[in-house]
């Protein structure tokens, strides 16, 4: 069995390791850290897992020597802490924003000063669709954004055909689990309830990781929706050379025909023609369309997943099923629900 | 048998003995189809009523 522990349990990601993990025939999980709530069961803070495991938080301090790690939050602020935990595992997946950045200067722009420059450009990018064959032998990999999934995975059938016009506008929405766990005035259910809430109108942080794995200049705009799951991106873009529906159909069948986590989505009919979040919940799908004007060269890139799953610990589950030389899929068959 | 749908090129299956203006389902763009002739074998899109919230 494979030994895992999650470094910051706490959180809905962490949640969500646990839920994922719990489940993963080849994973044991040998400890879960909360500085907070060391001692406390898992279960009070994540009640969905009750019976399946009696785990209880332990002191980052006492995490014990495990083979993989997966680190939920920031930890390059502390260096020797951060080197402290790493010492206890031979892999490392990183769900936060500290590595996803190559360039310091970008990350500076959209996150401040990094604590330990050094270490930006040292971690695999955990996207499989991307970067399958580093993450089989990566030890240390950079699980990316949610909403910068969904975009990436809509734009690169595109991108990587040299289709498209460098600028491209990124509309993003995302239910309020993608601000965390924390408590805050913002998350007040009378703030949230009913919103469409522009809380990044240019600029988000995710379309850095956007413009770094696609190449594109790339505006983005997020907004906040009354949903507790789930992220769709809106790529606006403009094609370099006439193409028509049936052009940008094969490129998209071609990209991802041999993806396990990806489907492609361009319907004539039904409620749901194009990718659509809501029955996406729970899923290590990334649902990806498009949509053209034939009029013009304007076309809609389309992205959707559960930003908790596909846009970040079932995404980390199947970077390890890679490196583990695993079934990719493993622990993470769940199709979604519907209706919902 | 298969046929090419004309709206996005996947592969329609159809059936052994196929009738007239039998409507096909396409898997990839959920199109409907019509055969619309059997020697030789032809398909058109049954088009759809679109929706519209913003009325």
């Amino acid at each position: 069995m494979i030994r895992v522990g999650i470094v910051g349990g706490a959180g809905y990601i962490g949640g969500e390791l646990l839920r994922l993990l719990s489940g993963h025939t080849e994973v044991e999980i040998a400890a879960v850290t909360s500085s907070r709530l060391a001692g406390r069961r898992v279960d009070g803070g994540h009640p969905n897992l009750r019976g399946r495991t009696d785990l209880a938080y332990v002191s980052p301090e006492d995490l014990p020597e495990c083979d993989v790690l997966f680190f939920t939050g920031s930890t390059v602020a502390d260096r020797e802490g951060r080197a402290a935990l790493t010492a206890r595992g031979k892999i490392v997946y990183d769900l936060s924003p500290d590595l996803r950045l190559a360039d310091p200067a970008v990350y500076r722009r959209h996150y401040g000063e990094h604590p330990a420059p050094d270490l930006l450009g040292t971690a695999v990018v955990g996207l499989p669709e991307l970067y399958r064959t580093r993450l089989r032998t990566a030890d240390l990999v950079s699980v990316p954004g949610c909403m910068a999934t969904a975009s990436i995975l809509a734009l690169r059938p595109l991108s990587e055909a040299g289709l498209l016009e460098p600028a491209v506008t990124v509309d993003g929405r995302v239910g309020s689990s993608g601000s965390g766990a924390s408590a805050g005035e913002m998350n007040l259910h009378a703030e949230r309830s009913g919103v469409l809430r522009v809380f990044a109108p240019l600029n988000h942080r995710h379309q850095a990781e956007i413009a770094q794995a696609t190449g594109l200049d790339v505006m983005m705009t997020a907004t906040g929706v009354d949903a507790v799951r789930g992220v769709q991106v809106l790529c606006h873009a403009t094609l370099s050379e006439d193409a028509t529906e049936q052009d940008l159909r094969r490129l998209y069948r071609a990209a991802y025909q041999a993806e396990p986590h990806v489907r492609v989505i361009a319907q004539k009919r039904g409620n749901y023609r194009l990718p659509e979040p809501k029955i996406l919940l729970g899923s290590n799908y990334c649902d990806v369309g498009f949509a053209i004007d034939p009029g013009s060269r304007r076309v809609l890139l389309c992205g959707a997943l559960d930003n908790l799953v596909k846009g970040g610990a079932g995404n980390a589950v199947q970077c390890l099923n890679i490196r583990m030389g695993l079934d990719e899929s493993l622990g993470l068959d769940f199709p979604g629900l519907h209706p919902i | 048998m298969n046929v090419a749908c004309p709206e996005c090129v996947a592969d329609v299956k159809v059936a052994q003995q196929p009738e007239l203006n039998e409507i096909l389902e396409c898997g990839e763009c959920a199109g409907e189809l019509e055969v619309i002739s059997l020697d030789p074998l032809m398909v058109a899109v049954a088009p759809e009523a679109e929706e519209d919230w913003g009325e």
